[in-house]
């Protein structure tokens, strides 16, 4: 790794105030110096959505409360942003600047939690951690200060599960992902929690996350420490698929996990999964005249630029039921050591014909220089953002961003994981070659 | 042409560590309401004094100003000593710089910016040792012309001396090794850092002019190349700085003939320094926006690059020629109601305009407002010219950008038109439902040309009412009632800014 970061594809702590407007009604206060909210909105998320970017209330720090400490300017702030803006769950959230002078925002936000009002804070000075780290910190303060406080169940529910899956704009596609989650898992019987987005029921659904039966993660290790939360602080037992499943094969392996750990009925979760896969393989095998005719050239091989949990799912994908073959797989959300293992087994065994070694790295201008050194004899596809578009139009590559920066894309309500995931990087990939073929 | 003012006028000194921030050095204040010509008589008096907020929502900061300037250097690196979030704005510029390029003919762009991603155990025993690892590894892998380091809030506070590894790294690399400092915390207005990246520029790039050159300066943005033909007709050459100038083409930027600048926001302090420093004489005219505006500023510019006789018949050519066309647009816009949200010198260019072309400005709100310029010359006044061509400003607001205040205005006034300039504003006009639109492109409105350029968007933005109304219907909005029907300034902390 190099000693530096070059084509961010993350941000720090704070990028946590999108996991806070990506729940329904939820309102960021950032203490923090002016810019910090910005800018992590320029990386993360497109529109300000209903409380975001400029618009989220910040106390902009400057050298006066730097020498003098901030937490009456907090004060302040909290107290009139409960009058302008109209929310449901108020999250205060730190930058740098107050957690290295050391103010003690607990103390200002318990007074008003003390009068019931919905507000709970984290520390997410920006040299604490990076946003994937920082989204289970967030999370967990508001399991811990305000879900606790409000749940409104009747103890464990049968059936009822919550989903950690995505962290909201960090994964471009949250929305759409978490919405095709909801649907399998609806699918195969169970009642879902998948708390952020338009398809949540926004706090109400936060308020039984206790009352849940199963905690399911899917990702490579972004919402581990909830569940774990979870665990310690209401026996929850939960399922850890560690990576976004994709397409046929992985999606299936996903439910029947997820069945199985929660006791469903397995011939339900086999009849839905049989209906499933019917549609899924259906486009498949018709798609493939097309990718075996194609007399034109496609992509061949594929390079990954992107987090654990895209990078092993898209590699697993390409490479099962799509007949692409990796060139490497670089993985550049900063994995935790722990986790870095968890990824190699699972690209060990992508299929039973081969194996593959990701190389973990954070400087995005090093991974080209990587990729560079191969001589790119067959067409190639790069998955991953925009910082790797220049280099795939100046080697006539293909390109899939599905790693932040966007810059190039709309995203709205795509999924790329599911079946419906499977189908739609299908289309996209080859849309994308035939694009190529314009005149 | 300049007129005698009462401050003493500090020289430009560039042999300091730093320059000093605009609320010291410019007098520059971020909350006012009132009227323009209030805010003129204050500033004149030397008594405007800036105002608090007990409300507020993010600001910009200087770091990402003076980046926008520093990333555009052609030949340069930029590492930005900072954890990775202040590295937001890399992607940002990267596609900006290049696309502009793209206009400029250059198309093998890519920005080379690094972040020294500053950890927890770094805040703890020092920054530096990280930096000075990262900025050898980076030379070794980009040979650079010159590095610059940019500061964040997370080293200002732990106190790393990034001006003394800049010394070591640069007596080691052979090249310039230059800090800019430009921590957010340390000014409210996020154009300290315009001037941050220039004091570095001036320190680090910048040679003693050896002769003098047919070029004219233009601080710039990026945006395209408007001043190509105006100059060529004058028998000069425009060099656009300080975004997507070379390195070299940086060092003598001291040997040009004049200093024009796209907004006195962005070129205050290089403009006045180039002058003070070099020679450089400045077109001291507030830019040309607007017909009276764009006549004053030509003739100024045919004074100070001695073609005033060839100015007056380009003056009277181009009025000739965008006569018909004006006269169509005023007719069609007449009596429209405007608003405008802009940074200090488009806003009051942007008033001009508006004016210009026979609407009504209903009000103003303007992010910041500099009492005066580094070159304390009155007639770059723009927003002074504004008050004087046109009359007072009513509703006239310094805002620093807050959009809750901008939402409250936009609420209350009777509105056909909302025009802003920086990104995140607009959406809000619409979910009001009014047409709106960004001048993203300052170059767009620039000139005569501008003037027509801008009654066509004015007119075609006008014309999407249907998309506004069907937006407005469907929104959410997150401010209260009861903010939404305050007067603006409720938050204001001390009272009324008069």
């Amino acid at each position: 790794m190099s000693s530096f970061i070059s084509h961010p594809k993350f941000t720090c702590a704070l990028g946590a105030q999108q996991t806070v407007t990506a729940i329904t009604r939820a309102v960021p206060i950032v203490h923090s110096g002016p810019g910090c909210a910005v800018k992590v909105h320029e990386l993360l998320g497109q529109g300000q959505s209903y409380v975001g970017g400029g618009t989220i209330p910040c106390t902009n720090t400057g050298s006066k409360e730097v020498v003098f400490g901030g937490v009456h300017k907090l004060d302040e702030l909290i107290r009139s942003t409960l009058k302008v803006l109209d929310g449901d769950l108020f999250v205060v959230l730190t930058g740098c600047t107050s957690d290295i002078i050391g103010d003690d925002i607990g103390s200002v936000v318990e007074k008003y939690q003390a009068e019931d009002i919905p507000i709970v804070y984290a520390e997410t000075g920006g040299f604490k951690s990076n946003n994937y780290v920082s989204h289970s910190t967030v999370v967990n303060a508001i399991i811990d200060q305000y879900v606790d406080k409000f749940r409104s169940g009747n103890g464990v529910e049968k059936g009822l599960v919550n989903v950690f899956a995505s962290v909201p704009d960090q994964d471009p596609y949250w929305e759409g992902n978490l919405e095709e989650l909801k649907r399998i898992l609806e699918g195969i019987g169970l009642k879902v929690n998948i708390l952020f987005g338009s398809r949540s029921g926004g706090l109400d659904e936060w308020k039984t996350i206790p009352d849940a039966q199963l905690n399911i993660v899917a990702d490579t290790w972004a919402g581990v420490k909830i569940a774990k939360h979870l665990e310690r602080k209401y026996g929850t037992p939960f399922i850890h698929f560690p990576y976004f499943p994709v397409g046929g094969e992985q999606t299936s392996d996903f439910l029947r996990k997820v069945s199985k750990a929660a006791g469903l009925d397995s011939e339900r979760t086999e009849a839905f999964i049989k209906k499933e896969e019917e549609r899924f393989y259906i486009f498949l095998e018709r798609m493939a005249d097309f990718i075996l005719e194609f007399r034109y050239g496609i992509p061949r091989r594929f390079y990954t630029v992107l987090d654990s949990s895209y990078a092993v799912g898209m590699s697993k994908f390409l490479v099962n039921e799509l007949g692409i073959l990796p060139s490497g797989v670089f993985i550049s959300d900063n994995t935790p050591e722990r986790w870095q293992k968890t990824v190699a087994e699972e690209l060990e065994n992508i299929s039973e014909y081969r194996s593959v070694t990701p190389v973990f790295e954070t400087d995005g201008e090093k991974i080209l220089l990587e990729i560079d050194k191969d001589d790119h004899r067959n067409r190639f596809i790069i998955l991953g953002s925009a910082w790797e578009s220049h280099y795939a139009k100046q080697h006539d590559a293909d390109l899939l961003i599905l790693n932040v920066p966007l810059t190039y894309r709309l995203a709205l309500n795509c999924a790329y994981i599911g079946y419906n995931g499977g189908l739609r990087v299908i289309e996209e990939i080859y849309n994308g070659v035939l694009e190529t073929y314009r005149s | 042409m300049s007129s005698a003012v009462k401050t003493i006028i500090p020289k430009i000194n560039i042999d300091l560590p730093e320059v000093t921030i605009r609320e010291v050095r410019l007098g520059s204040v971020t909350n006012f309401t009132g009227t323009a010509k209030e805010l003129l008589e204050l500033s004149e008096c030397g008594s405007l004094k800036d105002k608090g907020r007990a409300f507020s929502q993010s600001t910009g900061c200087s770091s990402l100003n003076a980046f926008c300037q520093l990333s555009g250097i052609r030949g340069v690196v930029v590492i930005n000593h900072a954890p990775i979030g202040c590295a937001g704005d890399f992607q940002s510029f990267d596609f900006v710089h290049r696309t502009s390029l793209e206009g400029f003919g250059i198309h093998d762009y890519n920005g080379r910016f690094y972040s020294t991603d500053l950890l927890e155990k770094n805040t703890i025993f020092g920054g530096i040792e990280k930096l000075k690892t990262a900025a050898r590894e980076i030379f070794e892998r980009e040979k650079p012309k010159a590095i610059f380091i940019t500061t964040s809030c997370a080293s200002g506070i732990i106190g790393d001396d990034v001006g003394a590894a800049a010394n070591e790294l640069s007596r080691e690399f052979g090249i310039p090794v230059s800090p800019c400092i430009c921590e957010g915390f340390r000014s409210k207005l996020w154009t300290s850092g315009f001037d941050a990246a220039f004091h570095s520029v001036l320190k680090s790039i910048v040679k003693p002019p050896r002769k003098r050159s047919n070029k004219v300066n233009i601080i710039n943005f990026w945006g395209s190349r408007i001043f190509d033909d105006l100059l060529n007709e004058l028998g000069y050459e425009a060099q656009y700085i300080v975004p997507y100038a070379t390195y070299e083409e940086l060092e003598y930027i001291s040997e040009a003939a004049a200093t024009i600048q796209i907004c006195s926001t962005l070129g205050s302090y290089l403009g006045a320094a180039l002058e003070q420093l070099y020679g450089v004489p400045e077109v001291k005219y507030a830019p040309a926006f607007g017909i009276e505006g764009t006549d004053r500023w030509m003739r100024e510019l045919g004074r100070v690059l001695d073609r005033e006789e060839q100015v007056e018949k380009i003056i009277e050519r181009r009025h000739r020629e965008i006569a018909p066309k004006l006269e169509e647009y005023r007719s069609k816009l007449s009596g429209k109601k405007a608003y405008v949200a802009a940074g200090a010198a488009f806003g009051h260019a942007l008033s001009a305009l508006i004016q210009d072309l026979g609407m009504t400005l209903v009000g103003a709100s303007v992010y910041h407002h500099d009492a005066f310029y580094d070159n304390h010359d009155k007639d770059s006044d723009a927003l002074a010219n504004t008050v004087k061509t046109f009359g007072d400003i009513p509703n006239y607001r310094v805002c620093n950008k807050q959009l809750f205040e901008i939402v409250n205005v936009l609420y209350n006034l009777d509105v056909d038109i909302l025009i802003a300039r920086h990104p995140g504003i607009v959406v809000w006009g619409a979910k009001l439902g009014l047409p709106t639109f960004i001048m993203d492109d300052e170059q767009y409105a620039f000139g005569y040309q501008g003037i027509l350029n801008y009654a066509e968007k004015i007119l075609e933005t006008l014309d999407t009412i249907e998309f506004t109304k069907n937006l407005q219907k469907h929104s959410r909005m997150p401010y209260t009632k009861w903010w939404l029907t305050q007067p603006v300034d409720t938050f204001t902390i001390g009272g009324s800014s008069k």
